[in-house]
């Protein structure tokens, strides 16, 4: 049924195998994030390079599998890339979270990041999924300053 | 009243029950705790208020408004007698459990109280416990961090009871008021309330039970419990949201300065002073949810149609067979004892290695189960057992074991879409 699209195989696949989970040494901005209606918890690290390169993202946090897999999932996307990039990520993965499922994602921007789409559908749920996406903002706007 | 339980039967009461969810889903409703379904009776005796006998209560001199104002006054007297207290006075209506537990707090450490069973301030305790819903907590944090005084908590043990091994290093003569959970909201353990009671009364300190997941379910008799106070909500127990109730003992309640100033609570006003009405008017500022009041009234009456002992007999053989059944899910933890005795139909658990959210959201949108995920307003209690959330089931008079099935079937698929 619906939900079960919500859990698209790749989600499920990196719930079971989370990507560069765990806190890495060195970083610049570490940042820790709740969703307090579901307790969701976050911990986030990032690592900055030469020319806008993001070196590193690392994570560790507990949660159900949206939120959890949404930080690995991050993970795979900013690392190596540069942060003009991923911030571009960050807002269409927004825009898509927000837009109660009307939204037509945008799969250049958002690579794997689209199997997130059904989750619009469930307002509960569309928090979980932003959790990872938001700690990852403010970790580049701390690293920044 | 003695007649068998016919669940059946009851289920036609709650039109809600038989309707279907998106995609022909049969409801199977296991979210009583949270908030229950609401019979015809109540839902048309609230219709008929509201379409033929609505006025203001208490102020107007016309037929609507006698004829209001008596329907919001027996409401009051069906629910005194439905727990047992020994005056309809005694009854202030509220707007749920938590305004009438805040009512109470605030009732202490107030400078215009003049009892000393009300004076608060630094050296005084309050005493709740773990596993209290954040109503039962953050009035009397609040309260602690108003006056000085210190708040102190009963332990929970690892089977879901009250840890009674240091009650009385915890209630101690500086103690002015203990408060807890008559059943609780996540465990379902009903607290001891007697042997906490006895420490309560050597010490010369007040008592206050949160009685929100007792009242609904089984025979509750104030006079019996004996306590001082005892807070509930009506849209737990078929009735409406919007009305709460706090019972008192009327020495009480006259002793206690007013909570929310307002219309109807006063007997005289000046310009520099007021005097208040008698209890339980002095607590109830301004025009009071009275459709709300008069539908608490008819669902205390079809609680007692149907019968306390039955319906608290029925949840129990519910209860059983739950937690028998849910015992034979790989990887299922109850949170909470796991046996019957002093234990009401609330089950919360854990999956290994499935978040609630994730059971909860499936086991709705694939098998029309619906059932509380998260930590269900008792987060110190979720810290208290190492984790973040549960899912709970909780029963009622309208459930069956085929909806236990139907639980336990829907929990078998999360596990093979999560395995
Ligand atoms: C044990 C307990 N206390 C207090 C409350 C609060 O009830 P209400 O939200 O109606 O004030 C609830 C229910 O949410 C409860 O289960």
């Amino acid at each position: 049924m619906i939900a079960e699209s919500m859990y698209q195989e790749l989600i499920l696949e990196h719930y079971k195998h989370p990507q560069g989970r765990g806190l890495r040494d060195p970083f610049d901005a570490e940042v820790h994030h709740v969703n307090p209606t579901c307790g969701d918890e976050i911990t986030m690290r990032v690592r900055l390079g030469d020319g806008d390169k993001v070196e590193d993202v690392s994570y560790d946090g507990q949660g159900c599998s949206i939120s959890q897999a949404a930080a690995s999932v991050l993970h795979e996307l900013a690392t190596g890339s540069t942060v003009g990039e991923t911030l571009a990520v960050v807002d269409e993965f927004t825009r898509l979270m927000q837009g109660r499922g009307q939204v037509e994602p945008d799969e250049d921007v958002l690579g794997d990041a689209v199997a997130f789409a059904g989750v619009a559908k469930f307002p509960a749920r569309v928090k979980c999924a932003l959790l990872a996406w938001m700690a990852y903002k403010d970790a580049l706007a701390r690293s920044a300053s | 009243m003695d007649t068998v339980f016919d669940v059946e039967r009851i289920r036609k009461d709650f039109p809600v029950l038989s309707r279907e969810l998106p995609g022909g889903r049969p409801l199977v409703y296991l979210d009583s705790g949270n908030s229950s379904q609401k019979p015809f009776q109540v839902i048309e005796t609230m219709r008929e208020h509201l379409a033929v006998h609505y006025a203001n209560v208490g102020r107007a001199m016309h037929v609507l408004g006698a004829e209001s104002t008596e329907a919001y006054e027996s409401a009051r007297e069906k629910v005194a007698a439905f727990v047992g207290a020994p005056s309809r006075d005694e009854i202030v209506f509220t707007k749920n459990a938590s305004e009438a537990l805040n009512l109470v707090a605030y009732a202490f450490g107030n400078p215009i109280n003049e009892d000393p069973r009300f004076t608060m301030g630094p050296g005084d305790e309050i005493v709740i416990s773990e596993m209290e819903h954040h109503s039962n907590i953050v009035p009397w944090q609040l309260l602690a961090r108003r006056t000085g005084a210190t708040l102190r908590w009963f332990s929970v043990t690892d089977e879901g009871r009250l840890d009674l091994s240091d009650l009385d290093e915890l209630v101690t003569e500086r103690t002015k008021i203990v408060s807890i959970a008559h059943q609780s909201n996540v465990l379902g353990t009903v607290n001891p309330v007697a042997r906490v009671l006895e420490r309560v009364r050597q010490v010369g300190a007040l008592m206050m039970l949160d009685a929100s997941q007792s009242v609904p379910h089984k025979a509750v008799d104030v006079a019996a419990l004996d306590v001082d106070f005892l807070a509930f909500t009506g849209h737990k127990a078929v009735g409406p949201s919007g009305i709460g109730v706090l019972w008192a003992r009327a020495e009480l309640l006259e002793a206690m300065p007013p909570f929310l100033g307002g219309g109807e609570m006063i007997e005289a006003v000046w310009m520099d002073r007021s005097t208040y009405a008698p209890a339980p008017h002095k607590f109830e500022a301004g025009t009071p949810p009275i459709v709300e009041a008069v539908g608490l009234g008819a669902a205390v009456d079809y609680l007692s149609s149907v019968g306390m002992d039955a319906i608290a007999a029925h949840e129990r053989e519910l209860t059983r067979y739950a937690l028998e059944a849910l015992g034979e899910v790989p990887g299922l933890r109850v949170v909470g004892p796991t046996d019957l005795e002093d234990r009401g139909g609330t089950v919360s658990f854990t999956l290994d290695g499935i978040h609630p959210h994730d059971v909860g959201q499936i086991l709705d949108d694939e098998f029309g189960v619906a059932v509380r995920v998260g930590h269900h307003c008792a987060r110190p209690l979720h810290l208290r057992f190492g984790i973040p959330a549960t899912t709970r089931a909780s029963f009622y008079l309208y459930n069956t074991p085929a909806e236990i099935d139907a639980l336990v079937r829907g929990l078998h698929h999360v596990r093979k879409v999560f395995a």
